[in-house]
């Protein structure tokens, strides 16, 4: 079986991110790319999979500018086989991330797609089930346990509710949860081993996907801020401050 | 005209709180109808709940065996059927409504727009984006549908005193099997909803332990509160996964939020920027929760909480 693995670079979770005073956007100059960390998570699972012997290939894919190359290599570092890098200089929607995956899958034949449950940056928790939707297979998101056997994913999802689980058959998508492992660290003779690595470059516009986008971002704007309160000094303040407030 | 489809959520015969919660976002549409859409094996209990809340036009159910439990893979081709003749598509940004939404959205080739917090009209509204550290506008073609999640810390419920009709309705669409629902693992808890709840007591790594956690759940019952926690406090195995409060758990907006033995990671502020009052207590004054904290307290919790709940 071979999993294709979302490996989405996103801001840094570290930085505390600042809207341009035009409200045009965001400030991305200077500041530190790191892999979307359910990413991270997503190739962990893959790669552990195979390690298990439930898989024999995994391929990590971006979509995104030229110079993604040094982060897809880090994907490599960490073990994956291969990586596919499908170029645009254009920012995607997920509708169009999910239609290239769809390509992606059409050309690959995965047994699993994993991706993040959400990427943090735009915080859209989408392009999995869209996938899954595109492709008429099941979609398992919020995922916090994964087992494969006998053609079938069983897989605990993170709910609202607690913990629910559900059967899916292969091929299927899957989205991370933070809980699901904690990925590897990259070591120095593996980054050295991902140079020889294979990374595909595909043009998103040669896949023939409609990458349409009928959603436009007019405006960004920092979020109210919330202004410092009052320190109380005892257990006693505290109760007279939320009594006053008729919070208690 | 507008008219709007809101997708109800419901567990075991009860709607869920956050369903009357989008319904007000679809209010602030200004629409000619909202019908609530109700997907279930034995959907006339959670019906007559959804029929009850304000500015609701009509409620549908889609009785169907196969609907039993909320998988997205089979509720989704019939919402998208369901959804012609609909201008927007409204679900609560929930795990329900996360999960399903952007399957409707792709099956009927549009884009979703996730956690709207405000609506500016009906094809334009806010929604957060990097946790929540910043907030953009965005325009939906006018030609498009509009499949929206809603942010339900932003939207208080709707109130209930309406009486809308409730209809039948059947839609042809083949449903899959290649998914199914094995097992829900409930948290059995007494205590309030913490996504409804008015007050909200919360542990973090601070508390160090699930035993230690007991004087979080004793302080949080004497003043009625729910319990919650930071995301350490569920890695460390201290509670379980449903009480995570932030970017990555819920997102709440209680009318008091006090928060003991927790940093302030942006991540957790995210889930609690909508409080009415955050109070902090933590042992470490640099702690960055006092940033944002209306009321801080310096100290050991172990010893505050004792005194807290005697001063009470
Ligand atoms: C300058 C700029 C402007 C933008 N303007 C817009 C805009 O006007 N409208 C708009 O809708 N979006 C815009 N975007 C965001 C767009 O590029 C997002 O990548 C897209 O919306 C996907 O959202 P998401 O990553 O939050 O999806 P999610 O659904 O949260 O992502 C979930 C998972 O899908 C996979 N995935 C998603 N995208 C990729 C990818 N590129 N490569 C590899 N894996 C991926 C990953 O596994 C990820 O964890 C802009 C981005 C930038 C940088
Ligand atoms: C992608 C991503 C998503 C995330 N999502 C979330 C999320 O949804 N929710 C979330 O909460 N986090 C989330 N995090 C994690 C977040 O970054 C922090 O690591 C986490 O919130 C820290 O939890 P904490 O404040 O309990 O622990 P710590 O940061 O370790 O803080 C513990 C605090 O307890 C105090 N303390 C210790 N002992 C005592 C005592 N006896 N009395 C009083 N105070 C004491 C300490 O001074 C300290 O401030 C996410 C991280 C990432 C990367």
């Amino acid at each position: 079986m071979k999993i294709l693995v979302g490996y989405k670079r996103v801001v840094d979770y570290n930085v505390r991110i600042q809207v341009k005073p035009d409200g045009t956007g965001v400030v991305t100059d200077g500041v530190k790319l790191s892999a979307n960390p359910f990413d991270d998570i997503a190739l962990e699972e893959a790669l552990r999979l195979r390690e298990k012997g439930m898989a024999e290939e995994v391929v990590v894919v971006g979509i995104g500018p030229a110079d993604l190359t040094a982060h897809l290599r880090n994907g490599l570092a960490m073990g994956a086989n291969r990586a596919i890098h499908v170029q645009t200089g254009d920012a995607v929607s997920p509708l169009t991330a999910a239609r290239t995956f769809l390509k992606l899958v059409e050309k690959e034949q995965p047994g699993l797609v994993i991706l993040g449950k959400q990427a943090i940056d735009d915080d859209a928790n989408q392009t999995g089930q869209m996938l899954a939707a595109l492709w008429d297979r099941p979609q398992a998101t919020f995922a916090s346990k994964v087992e494969v056997a006998d053609g079938k994913a069983t897989v605990t999802r993170e709910v609202d509710a607690g913990l629910e689980t559900i059967e899916a058959d292969l091929p299927a998508v899957i989205t991370t949860d933070l809980r699901l492992n904690e990925p590897r660290f990259i070591k120095l003779p593996d980054i050295m081993k991902a140079k020889s690595k294979p990374i595909d470059v595909i043009e998103l516009g040669s896949l023939g996907v409609d990458a349409a986008d009928h959603i436009k971002t007019t405006h960004y704007a920092a979020p109210p801020k919330r202004s410092k309160g009052v320190m109380v000094k005892d257990a006693a303040e505290l109760v007279a401050a939320l009594k006053q407030k008729g919070l208690l | 005209m507008s008219k709007i489809l809101v997708i109800a959520e419901h567990l075991d015969g009860k709607l869920n709180g956050s369903t009357a919660r989008a319904v007000s976002a679809a209010a602030a549409v200004k629409p000619e109808a909202i019908d609530v859409i109700v997907l279930s094996d034995a959907p006339d209990a959670v019906a007559a709940e959804a029929a009850k809340i304000d500015g609701v036009s009509k409620v549908l159910t889609v009785a169907r065996a196969e609907n039993a439990h909320a998988l997205a893979a089979v509720l989704a081709p019939q919402i998208a059927k369901a959804a012609s003749g609909y201008t927007h598509v409204f679900a609560p940004s929930t795990t329900f409504g996360k999960d399903l939404a952007p399957r409707v959205a792709a099956l009927l080739g549009v884009s979703q727009v996730s956690d709207v917090m405000t609506v500016e009209g009906p094809h334009s509204f806010k929604r957060p984006i990097y946790a929540g550290n910043a907030i953009i506008t965005v325009e939906v073609d006018s030609a498009s549908i509009v499949v929206a999640t809603i942010r339900t810390a932003s939207w208080a419920a709707a109130a209930s005193n309406g009486s809308a009709p409730v209809e039948a309705l059947s839609v042809d669409a083949t449903l899959p099997s290649h998914t199914r629902f094995v097992g829900l693992q409930q948290g059995k808890s007494d205590r309030p909803d913490l996504q409804g709840a008015p007050k909200v007591v919360s542990g973090g790594r601070g508390v160090g332990s699930k035993e230690n956690f007991d004087v979080i759940y004793k302080f949080a019952d004497k003043i009625g509160a729910a319990v919650g926690a930071s995301r350490a406090a569920v890695d460390a195995g201290y509670v379980p996964n449903e009480m995570q409060v932030g970017q990555t758990g819920k997102i709440i907006a209680p009318e008091l939020y006090i928060a003991i033995g927790i940093s302030g990671a942006i991540q957790h502020l995210t889930g609690i920027k909508d409080a009415g009052t955050i109070v902090a207590i933590n042992k470490d004054g640099e702690a960055p929760i006092f940033e944002i904290a209306d009321i801080g307290l310096v100290g050991d919790l172990f010893k505050i909480l004792p005194e807290l709940e005697a001063a009470l």
